[in-house]
């Protein structure tokens, strides 16, 4: 480069938005949160062979530490209300993903007691179907969470106060 | 054949015109009884015949029939390593039966699931209240004149109809 | 002195250690729980209602989705209670394998059991080992299945495919590899300080209690009750097998987590005897209007075609009656009440999970101990919610 660089190679030029969207997408913390047979899943995700820890993603027992929700399992209307609960305790910005048949339309389980896809209550960011995925379709779906996370705008403005942070364009 | 299962003739040497029917087909052996005595006939089964091991409690809705429900309970016999499954029709006008909670735990729970779900009272039941279906749940679900979806939404049909 | 009250406290159902959506609500002296009270039904799914509109092929895949962590044995307390209906013969082929994959099953469903017993108590290691080996049993479900966990493998009259290439092979790495897998977690738990502290004297239980609240499976054998149903009322050729039934002695958690290590053991030692056992032949019984025809058939004849769309979008028939079906599952006893009356679609089908009625004693196993003790309990009923509510 042409400019003269005082600090050398120490020094990167990158908007504040990239930055802030840098540091949420390389450390996702999801909330410890299974439902039912995709949550199997979602722990063999986390153990020893696929080992989630690689992209920085923790779980966390507490929906207040974290800032991701996977929806693991079945949604009966019971649960329902509790699902709710746990995401407004998240703290702002947070993200949904709707793992498996279940989450994502009510799956096999077209009954009374089965709430027919989680979006009807909570605006879910990354549909992984499969029933249940397999741990890899897990991952692909936690990295298009994190390319969808990299291309919001105004993360930096909302996080100081100033308006609203703009998600991408599906 | 049933009627030589040591179990049915003690029942019908004592209960005599309380059992209704006995019955056996694929090796198991069936007796149903009227449901006034069942906590006795249950008694007798644990306490003289052995089978001390209750292993469930459920209910069938016979939509149609004069006595609508049929209350089904299997026993076990640890010692003896065998099953008998005895049954009380339940009308439903009158939906109620003795609960055996009494004589063992196991039906404390079980019962509570079939009053839950097939709206079966239990008499004497310790603590009759809904177990998987919220508390304020109308209906009881698997009663045959109870939608698969519930009451209140459409069966999906495909995206052609 | 100081007045005590008693305090109430909420677990769950979003809590790590209730295992899925369970809810306790503990009345609390001090530390001590005086009673407890679990809230179930967050799972209820509505399976044996949505049976009686489904034919009795459609209905295996729901079985799968029970308890999610022994597909297999859930599949084959399914089929056969219907073949009792049907009054159908196995080819012996076919049930050596049922046998092989549900003692694989078993192990599969106790290496969960241990790694999330061990972590609730915090053994971490345990966890990351016991998942790890478990994944050797998911690669050998997805060969056979194509699935890692809903196998749906199983048919009513046998099984769906032939075995696939290499599994010899591959069953024998896992009974050779295994015994080794399992004198580690031993290894880490069984002599450990704390691993002793947490589980002797915890969640005693009689075998009177035990047999009064029902409990089944490894819960019972804990207790000292010598009850297996798979030597004492065998189904699909286990009359065949040698193994041995553990039994505890202080009915308490270390009990019953070292009657579950042994039955690791004589699992692997059926699935040795089992595979010497294994010869070639059919693997679906002479059934046409119950099995499906061989895939060759269907797609090079039109009365293959035409047989294969009449079983899959009609079902077939089965005999009126009613028929009670239970198994050795790993958790306890599993049931399968089947009623018939006559059509191609069950009329009422029960199932009577294991965990459902084990989880009912908790109210005694956990009464006068600590709040900490309790996690070590839900551990060592080893339940799976999905079973619970179905």
């Amino acid at each position: 480069m042409g400019v003269d660089q005082p600090l050398g190679d120490n020094i990167i030029a990158t908007s504040l938005d990239s930055l802030v969207n840098w540091a949420r997408k390389s450390s996702i913390w999801p909330m410890t949160f299974g439902l039912a047979c995709c949550a199997i899943e979602m722990m063999a995700t986390g153990a020893a062979k696929h080992d989630l820890d690689r992209f920085g993603i923790i779980f966390r027992a507490s929906p207040r530490q974290a800032d991701c929700i996977i929806i693991a399992g079945t949604v009966t209307k019971k649960m329902l209300p509790v699902i709710k609960t746990v995401y407004e305790q998240m703290p702002e910005p947070k993200w949904v993903i709707a793992m498996g048949a279940c989450a994502c339309s009510g799956g096999i389980f077209d009954t009374y007691s089965v709430v027919q896809g989680i979006d009807e209550a909570l605006p879910v960011d990354v549909y992984i179907p499969g029933c249940p995925p397999r741990p890899e379709a897990l991952l692909f779906g936690l990295m298009k969470l994190q390319d969808k996370i990299s291309k919001e705008r105004n993360s930096f403005g909302s996080a100081i106060g100033l308006g609203e942070r703009l998600e991408p364009a599906a | 054949m049933a009627e030589n299962n040591r179990a049915v003739v003690m029942l019908k040497e004592r209960f005599g015109d309380c059992v209704l029917d006995c019955k056996e087909f694929r090796g198991e052996v069936t007796v149903t009884v009227k449901k006034q005595r069942i906590v006795e006939v249950l008694k007798c089964l644990r306490d003289d015949l052995r089978y001390n091991f209750l292993t469930d409690v459920t209910a069938v809705d016979y939509l149609g029939r004069d006595e609508r429900f049929m209350v089904v309970y299997h026993l076990y016999s640890i010692p003896n390593k065998d099953r008998i499954r005895v049954k009380a029709p339940v009308c439903e006008a009158d939906c109620s039966i003795d609960s055996a909670s009494g004589l063992w735990n196991t039906a404390n729970w079980l019962e509570r699931e079939a009053f839950d779900l097939m709206g079966i009272i239990f008499n004497n039941h310790p603590n009759l209240v809904r177990i998987l279906m919220t508390d304020d749940w109308v209906g009881h679900p698997l009663r045959k004149d109870y939608p698969l979806q519930g009451p209140d939404r459409e069966a999906y049909k495909g995206r052609l109809s | 002195m100081a007045s005590t009250e008693i305090m109430t406290l909420n677990m769950g159902p979003q809590h790590p250690s209730t295992h899925g959506v369970l809810r306790l609500v503990v009345e609390l002296d001090g530390e001590v729980i005086q009673k407890i009270t679990p809230h179930i039904g967050f799972l209820h799914r509505g399976v044996e209602k949505l049976s009686e509109h489904r034919t009795y092929h459609q209905t295996l895949p729901l079985t799968d989705r029970l308890d999610y962590l022994a597909p297999m044995s859930n599949n084959l307390g399914y089929v056969l209670a219907v073949e009792k209906l049907l009054d159908l013969e196995i080819p012996e082929r076919a049930q050596t394998v049922r046998v092989i994959m549900n003692e694989l099953t078993r192990l599969k469903s106790h290496l969960v059991w241990i790694a999330c017993h061990a972590l609730d108590i915090g053994a971490m290691t345990v966890f990351i080992y016991a998942f790890r080996e478990r994944e050797k049993v998911m690669d050998l479900y997805e060969k056979m299945s194509g699935a890692r966990m809903t196998s749906n493998y199983y048919r009513i009259g046998g099984l769906s495919r032939e075995l696939p290439a290499g599994f010899e092979k591959d069953v024998q790495e896992i009974v050779d590899t295994f015994p080794g897998h399992i004198d580690t977690y031993e290894g880490l738990l069984t002599k450990n300080t704390i691993w002793m502290q947490r589980t002797i004297g915890n969640g005693v239980i009689s075998a009177e209690d035990a047999i009064d609240y029902g409990i089944t499976g490894p819960a019972l054998r804990g207790s000292g009750v010598d009850w297996d149903l798979r030597r004492d009322n065998p189904y699909s050729g286990y009359e065949n097998y040698q193994f041995e039934v553990p039994v505890g002695v202080n009915c308490d958690t270390y009990d019953r987590y070292k009657v579950r290590l042994v039955e690791m053991r004589q699992s692997i030692k059926i699935i040795d005897q089992a595979m010497k056992r294994l010869k070639p032949g059919p693997i679906l019984a002479d059934a046409p209007q119950v099995c499906y025809p061989p895939k060759e058939s269907v797609y090079n004849s039109i009365e293959g075609l035409i047989h294969h769309f009449k079983i899959a979008s009609e079902g077939f028939p089965v005999p009126e009656g009613e028929v009670y079906q239970g198994i050795e599952a790993p958790k306890g006893e599993l049931g399968y009440y089947i009623v018939s009356d006559g059509g191609t679609k069950p009329y009422r089908m029960r199932i009577r999970p294991p965990s459902f009625v084990n989880l009912g004693a908790i109210e005694k196993m956990a009464k006068g101990s600590m709040l900490a003790d309790l996690v070590a309990i839900i551990g060592t009923l080893d339940i799976v919610l999905g079973e619970i509510d179905r």
